[in-house]
């Protein structure tokens, strides 16, 4: 093997990212690594490339036990990684980025013609013929990322890590990748591929690793599985049991309570195709999807986080204005983030101050809400939710995951909105916090709220909703009700490829 | 063609338009006179422009230059004064102090992860009152081998001069030029300007290249003092205010993104010009006020910012820049 | 709530106090104060009065500082609106009619600004900048590059008039700083605006018009700009565009830091900043009567910058936590050891 990892472990304060996982890796192969946010794999390969540093578990490389303590060394030892996001220089030429750092020099001067005709020589095995000479950032993201890789394998040339090289580009381009992909593999190099795309997965890879919560869950060779286990290994569902009886004691008929809101050809290009979506009094929609599937995209539209450029969405009063998330909040809408630290919390900002954040934003800065209102609103929530903090002064910021979290929801439920949307509410929080808003969402339906809850998590989805709308490739491609909502329906959806639409359905 | 080069070819083009508009009303701009005084008069900001360049272009911001060139001045005017050395050991310890000056700013910026902007703004203050604790008068400078550079110049056919310190300007913005566009260093300053983060993770040494930066900025500054106190044949204290916005005006028309990354130092060259040419005309046409010179300086700065945005929106848009993280 | 308040200056009036002590050792009536013609005059009154001018900067620059921006164009607008000022009292607008005219100048620079930085998307600090150079051309256009000289005692009662002893700008500062600070605290604007400069992007989320807030704050700090231009003209009777606020948008900066507001935004103090203009000023004065060359000034105030970026700075800090933590399991572990001895 090129490169053994067992038993890696990695904790941060309140999550366990990695939790003793196992991973290795042939010279001349293409092993997949899999699995939702916060699964691990971004962990992982920090590990390697020296990003962190590992608190237990040994690393190989070619026999020897490695510990990079940062990028460059893992470089020199012969680890190179590519990310989604290009980490080269745009301002920078295609010569000057692929020979950067040790350019052709004479009498203290870079050569730049020796310069250019080394970068076009290199470029020439990866079967581009570009201008070397122009800017990084006039061509487009495919070939940076073929850039971006000849740079990587120049520079360390035993192991490549592909880190969702792909997420941006389109079909033609993601053939050009997946050439060179192969051209190296055939020249021996360990190549670890990160993506949320199957098809990418099933094409390109020869095996495949699927983390979940930290921990390894299956590690396959790539022909010997099916897009459904696959799905399952991901998404898991082995708790069937478990989530039987944690359902609705009354599912009820949801089709017999009163609509209150309808989405219609609501859309945006390039993020989400025009979809229809009708919401009823005091109903849970689950959205299920894979990560990038465009699940996100629809809550952002929903809420007018990103403007729709089609479509809109109407109540029994008539037209709801969502082109921007005041308007979306005044009609009712509330939206909890996936991204919690950069979308959701204001950090620097106390418990209480985040909790009546959106309620003081809507009244208006001209009638600010009472002292004695906040505190009660604060105290309320915290106990309510069960937020653990010291006091409801201290910074957001200082607070674990699932506390931040709570704070996010409180901050919409002193809204008391009619329809909240929640993306990931569960991500990255412990089981015991996880368990806690579950029950809330449950508890707060009652009272006719809608909601809508995004995840990546079936058995959750399946315990919580009334209705599951499935998102495949930035369309909504299903919409189960009653028993359908059950594992092996949703992953059917998620990972049918188009033939099986007309079984399916 | 490639879209950061617009910046700079419409500094030149402005350039020349402004010059053809100018030489259409009075022919007598367009002599050997006119371009000798040009390079003259404009030959300290245009030392300190270069470093003031590979500042922005590194992302950063020099608020002492200023100061830094007023300092010189006086240090090298009280110190021919009270000692019998020559100038030119002094002119050494000048650059000397100047670049650890600079240096020590470059340093407290990295070290203290502090904006550039606060940090030089301390080491304008700074600069400033250890000119005025040397003296706060103005001191005259009078020394046979300032007398030697004073005529030192080639007449150039038309009678116009091109003067010594014009000469060396000149040779600075080539120096720059080398610098920026033809060394490691260079491209490190590039690399810096273009994302901090993924200049680390290419491997440049965040630190040492900060400090170089600074340091050459210092260096610069104290280069463009010495011109400075040759022009001007004294050393004062309170010379030079605000020259470091005139020489941040001229980078920024020159082309360079203030945001650091992108830009020529070929193309500061032509914005200190620009700014020249502008109050040259001013002086020619007589009637106009001196006060037109900031008004003209302020929209062409308004003008630069809104195309530099553009063009970053633009190439966005193109998809060009997805994913590079801007 | 008022403990809290005077917990958050209590650094700056140590400084305060500790400055007033060593000018005091140096020029013993540092605090005295006398009445004389029925004004109140000694050094203390002094300071007040000169650093009205920064103070009032420094109340609209904690403001757009709170908002992770800067605000580099104050000097210039002082010149401007000074110079309005003294144009429409010369030209008979009468008092009010050149009050509201310059205030309307110094509103319409702050949108300007605003526009740029909230709207376009432009760098505070690149945005500020355009104005901070035109604007200083603009105002010679309006003067003509003259000192514009007015006599209208009505308008100069601004600069050097008093009201029950005490000099009209020292009275105007506190005045604006108490008024902005209770519409910071007694309305939400303080709230949100923090909101904005932590996290723009998650407060626009919870429904924050961030765009409008940004153009509002930068609209304030034209208008203080404006309120530090009147007295500035008002007090040499007369507008001069070449030195009117000069650098003063550097003091103000500097007044803001030393309040202890950070450059990155977020949680701000008024009051605090105010305070951090009268040391200012107090070491402008205090090295003046101490006797020192007033050459010094320059050299403690960067001192002092310098002093106060080392406190501020993000990199050390985190190294204080980080020996904290280990501190913190050092002795964890110590008590860990003991534990298990005994057992």
């Amino acid at each position: 093997m090129l490169l053994t990892i067992t038993e890696l472990s990695k904790s941060f304060p309140g999550t366990r990212a990695l939790d003793g996982v196992d991973f290795d890796l042939a010279a001349g192969e293409v092993h997949a690594l899999l699995g939702e946010n916060g699964a691990g794999k971004s962990t992982l390969i920090k590990c390697l490339t020296g990003a962190y540093q590992r608190d237990a578990g040994e690393i190989l490389l070619d026999g020897q036990p490695i510990h990079p303590r940062s990028t460059s060394e893992a470089q020199e030892l012969g680890i190179g990684t590519v990310y989604q996001e290009v980490n080269l220089l745009p301002n920078l030429s295609v010569a000057q980025n692929l020979t950067f750092g040790r350019e052709p020099m004479r009498f203290g001067m870079t050569r730049g013609r020796a310069m250019r005709a080394e970068a076009r020589e290199t470029l020439k095995d990866y079967g581009l013929d570009i201008d070397v000479g122009r800017d990084l950032g006039s061509y487009s993201v495919a070939v940076q990322q073929i850039v971006a890789i000849a740079r990587a394998v120049q520079l360390s040339g035993k192991v490549l890590i592909l880190d969702e090289p792909t997420a941006s580009l389109d079909a033609e381009e993601v053939r050009m990748i997946f050439d060179v992909v192969r051209a190296l593999r055939d020249r021996g190099l360990g190549i670890i591929f990160v993506s949320h795309f199957l098809d990418q997965v099933f094409e390109l890879t020869d095996r495949l690793t699927v983390l979940r919560n930290g921990r390894r869950i299956a590690t396959e060779r790539t022909a010997g599985i099916n897009r459904m286990q696959l799905i399952e290994h991901m998404l898991g569902h082995e708790l069937e049991e478990v989530e039987k009886k944690a359902r609705r004691s009354a599912p009820g008929v949801p089709s017999d309570r009163p609509e209150m809101l309808r989405f219609a050809g609501l859309g945006r290009r390039g993020e989400v195709e025009p979809f229809d979506l009708t919401v009823r009094v005091g109903e849970v929609i689950g959205l299920a999807g894979l990560l990038g599937s465009g699940r996100t995209e629809s809550a952002e539209l929903m809420f007018g986080a990103k403007t729709a450029q089609t479509g809109g969405a109407s109540d029994a009063d008539g037209t709801v204005a969502i082109d921007n998330p005041r308007n979306a909040i005044a009609a009712g809408f509330g939206f909890a983030p996936e991204d919690r630290k950069t979308e959701g919390i204001v950090a620097d900002l106390s418990v209480r101050e985040n909790i009546v954040l959106a309620l003081q934003a809507s009244r208006g800065w001209a009638r600010p809400i009472p002292r004695a209102e906040q505190n009660r609103l604060a105290d309320m929530f915290i106990a309510r939710l069960d937020i653990r903090t010291s006091d409801a002064e201290k910074a957001v910021g200082d607070l674990s995951g699932g506390n931040q979290q709570k704070v996010v929801l409180a901050r919409w439920l002193a809204m008391n909105p009619r329809f909240l949307i929640l993306d990931e509410p569960t991500r990255g929080i412990d089981v015991g916090a996880h368990a806690e808003i579950l029950r809330l969402i449950q508890e707060i339906t009652a009272e006719g709220m809608s909601i809508v809850v995004i995840s990546s998590e079936l058995e959750e989805l399946i315990a919580v909703s009334d209705r599951v709308i499935v998102v495949r490739d930035r369309r909504h491609v299903a919409e189960l009700t009653g028993s359908d909502i059950e594992s092996e329906t949703i992953v059917l959806w998620i990972a049918a490829p188009d033939a099986q639409d007309g079984r399916a359905a | 063609m490639n879209v950061r080069t617009y910046p700079l070819l419409a500094t030149v083009a402005i350039f020349l338009v402004a010059y053809a508009a100018c030489y259409a009303q009075f022919p007598a701009m367009l002599s050997t006179r006119v371009i000798g005084n040009l390079l003259t008069d404009n030959a300290y900001l245009g030392i300190t422009a270069v470093g003031m360049t590979i500042v922005i272009l590194s992302g950063g911001i020099d608020l002492s230059v200023g100061s830094v060139i007023a300092f010189s001045g006086v240090f090298i005017a009280v110190v021919l004064r009270d000692t019998g050395l020559h100038p030119l050991p002094v002119f050494a310890m000048l650059l000397i102090i100047t670049t650890a000056f600079g240096a020590a700013m470059g340093g407290l910026i990295h070290g203290l992860a502090m904006p550039p902007f606060i940090v030089t703004l301390a080491g304008m203050f700074l600069a400033r009152g250890a000119g005025y604790m040397l003296t706060i008068d103005s001191v005259p400078i009078d020394h046979p081998f300032y007398e030697l550079i004073d005529d030192a110049y080639w007449l150039m056919p038309g009678r116009g001069r091109f003067t010594l310190i014009g000469g060396l300007m000149l040779v600075s913005v080539l120096a720059g030029m080398i610098i920026a566009h033809r060394t490691r260093f260079g491209a490190s300053v590039f690399a810096l300007g273009g994302g901090e983060q993924t200049a680390r993770l290419m491997g440049v040494k965040t630190g040492r290249t900060t400090v170089l930066i600074y340091a050459f900025s210092g260096f610069m500054a104290g280069l463009s003092g010495i011109v400075f106190s040759i022009y001007t044949g004294s050393g004062y204290p309170l010379a030079t205010v605000g020259t470091e916005l005139t020489a941040i005006a001229a980078v920024v028309i020159g082309g360079t993104l203030l945001t650091g990354g992108a830009g020529y130092v070929f193309g500061t060259l032509v914005g200190v010009m620009t700014m020249g040419l502008i109050q040259t005309y001013i002086v020619f046409d007589g009637s106009l006020s001196s006060w037109w010179t900031k008004i003209v300086i302020g929209a062409l700065l308004l003008f630069f910012i809104v195309l530099q945005k553009g063009i970053l929106r633009l190439s966005v848009a193109g998809g060009a820049m997805a994913g590079a993280g801007r | 709530m008022m403990s809290r308040t005077l917990r958050r200056i209590a650094p700056q009036l140590v400084t305060l106090a500790v400055l007033a002590a060593l000018i005091s050792v140096v020029f013993p009536g540092f605090l005295e104060i006398s009445v004389s013609d029925g004004r109140l005059v000694g050094p203390v009154i002094d300071i007040l009065k000169r650093g009205a001018t920064v103070a009032l900067l420094a109340i609209g620059m904690t403001l757009v500082i709170a908002t992770r921006g800067i605000d580099l164009s104050v000097g210039a607008t002082i010149a401007i609106t000074g110079a309005v000022a003294a144009w429409s009292i010369s030209n008979g607008l009468g008092l009010a009619g050149a009050l509201s005219l310059a205030i309307a100048v110094g509103l319409v620079a702050g949108l300007w600004n605003g526009v740029l930085v909230a709207i376009i998307g432009i760098q505070p600090i690149v945005a500020t900048l355009i104005l901070m150079t035109a604007g200083r051309g603009v105002a010679q256009l309006i003067t003509e590059g003259r000192i514009l000289t007015f006599s209208h005692d009505g308008l100069a009662f601004l600069g050097s008039g008093d009201v029950l002893g005490i000099p009209v700008p020292a009275l105007l500062w506190p005045v604006t700083g108490i008024a902005v600070a209770l519409l910071m605290r007694r309305t939400a604007l303080g709230l949100l605006i923090e909101a904005i400069g932590i996290n723009r992007r998650a407060s626009a989320l919870a429904g924050i018009n961030a765009r409008l807030l940004l153009i509002a704050v930068y609209m304030t700090s034209g208008l203080c700009a404006a309120l530090a231009g009147i007295i500035t003209a008002a007090d040499i009777r007369g507008a001069d565009a070449n030195n009117a606020g000069l650098w003063l948008e550097l003091d103000a900066i500097l007044a803001v830091v030393i309040g202890g507001n950070s450059l990155m935004g977020g949680r701000f103090s008024v009051a605090a900043s105010l305070f951090g203009a009268m040391i200012i000023q107090t070491i402008d004065t205090g090295i003046l009567l101490a006797g020192f060359p007033s050459e010094y000034n320059l050299v403690i105030k960067a001192a002092l910058v310098v002093a106060i970026l080392v406190l501020q700075s993000p990199r050390l800090a985190s190294t204080w936590i980080y020996w904290g933590m280990r501190l913190r399991n050092r002795r964890a572990a110590d008590a860990a050891r003991i534990r298990e001895a005994g057992e």
